[in-house]
């Protein structure tokens, strides 16, 4: 049976792992290739490299540090910020990425997402949603959080989907860092509209947000930062809670 | 030993370059048809479409090459695909080494989601490549298209919508539909197998 997938996220600056509460007041929380590889130990399913400042300042992602994770690490990455165009995706695929996670710049120019899944498959094309929750309904925000758009959501995570993306990376602003369970019903919502996978992020802070977002909010995958980071919650601990409740893990 | 990898037009070549140097072998990669005959094994990876693959091996004289190798060969996802008979996408000809026919997944439920992407277990494992495995082990997958069980070609077993061929062989020639370079120590320990045949 398919498992459900744990996926620790490292952001980075300036080549070390950070991670922001409700993206600001970053944290050092250490090398990136050390981590990962305890991550792959431990029991990780996937792991996310995100390059936090790249959108920000425009700056290019970190290929050198992407091309010593691949020699590394023997489980699938994706790597994210700042790609902007088809040749910085080539350039992360070939320096050893399993696959890239485009955010501002698909909403910006959504044709991206078509000629990423044209060129290297929809398997390589993750696109990364970052909403938040008003009065108004969900609405999409760009450059990490900080540029709010006109652009609702559901129907953006629809659009990408059909124009090739490969999975759904949904963090919602609201919940990132507060530490209080998955936006689940939003989730849940993409999860039974999309035809991919969708990615839950945002909110973890104990074992049971896990189980939750994987049985109410039916995520094919789960990914956190902070709790992972710091210890707060052991990988295979989380994994023997969550076969006990049933649900398919790789352990 | 002299590991020889196919250089052809697919992606995710590079992880199993880098997957077979964390093993403490440098492989080469290369279309050479007297490099490829002469290596000990031949890796033929890759993630990619199956009509353009199998035209560009066609192109390059490749097909015969890989059909006439007589050392043991590994074929990875697409590599697997395209030693098959015939390939529903885009209605292609293969290589023919494996008499079985790639189908595309038809989802059943709104939740088989397609392709199939992450780690599902392998069973019914009947080769050395899975020496040292005495229970399920979960392999890492994407692919939207999949080889039916084959009576006489298939060595392992896995469940996405329904059973179908995890592995196969015949003769000289292995073929895993998952990644070994990203499974983690089992894909690990299937590579090493592999290249200690």
């Amino acid at each position: 049976m398919l498992a459900k997938r744990i996926i620790p996220c490292l952001d980075i600056k300036d080549g070390q792992t950070v991670k922001g509460t409700n993206f600001v007041n970053l944290r050092h929380a250490g090398d990136p290739i050390e981590l990962g590889k305890s991550y792959s130990e431990q029991g990780a399913d996937e792991l996310v490299y995100l390059d936090i400042t790249a959108s920000h300042e425009g700056r290019k992602t970190f290929t050198e540090l992407v091309g010593k994770i691949a020699l590394e690490i023997n489980i699938p990455f994706t790597v994210g910020g700042g790609i902007n165009e088809l040749k910085d995706v080539e350039r992360l695929l070939n320096a050893g990425a399993d696959k890239v996670s485009i955010n501002s710049a698909a909403i910006r120019n959504p044709q991206l997402i078509d000629e990423i899944a044209r060129h290297f498959g929809s398997q390589v094309c993750v696109v990364a949603i970052d909403a938040k929750q008003t009065e108004k309904g969900w609405y999409c925000y760009l450059n990490g959080g900080r540029v709010e758009t006109d652009r609702n959501l559901f129907e953006w995570a629809k659009e990408a989907n059909e124009r090739g993306a490969g999975e759904i990376l949904f963090t919602s602003m609201n919940h990132d860092g507060v530490k209080n369970g998955f936006a689940d019903d939003a989730l849940r919502q993409l999860a039974d509209t999309l035809t991919i996978p969708v990615i839950a992020s945002g909110g973890a802070g104990k074992k049971e947000h896990f189980r939750d977002t994987f049985i109410n909010g039916h995520s094919d995958a789960a990914l956190a930062a902070s709790v992972f980071h710091f210890g707060e919650i052991p990988i295979p601990e989380l994994k023997q809670y969550l076969k006990a409740e049933g649900i398919s893990v790789r352990i | 030993m002299n590991v020889a990898i196919v250089k052809y037009n697919a992606g995710n070549i590079f992880s199993v370059i880098n997957a077979v140097k964390r093993l403490g072998i440098e492989p080469i990669l290369t279309d050479d048809a007297a490099l490829l005959r002469s290596a000990d094994k031949v890796i033929f990876p890759g993630q990619g479409e199956a009509n353009t693959t199998m035209n560009y091996l066609r192109e390059r004289n490749l097909d015969q090459v890989i059909c006439s190798l007589s050392q043991p060969v590994l074929g990875i996802c697409i590599g697997m695909q395209l030693m098959c008979k015939h390939s529903e996408e885009y209605d292609t000809d293969c290589l023919g080494i494996f008499d079985a026919e790639v189908k595309r997944f038809m989802p059943q439920r709104h939740e088989d989601k397609v392709p199939q992407m992450g780690w599902n277990t392998i069973e019914q494992c009947s080769s050395p490549l899975f020496t040292g495995f005495d229970k399920p082990e979960f392999v890492y997958f994407i692919h939207s298209y999949y080889v039916p069980l084959t009576p006489d070609c298939t060595i392992a077993t896995t469940n996405y919508i329904h059973p179908y061929s995890a592995a196969l062989h015949k003769g000289n020639f292995y073929a895993t539909q998952f990644h070994p370079e990203k499974s983690g120590k089992v894909g690990e320990r299937i590579l090493k197998n592999f290249l200690e045949l």
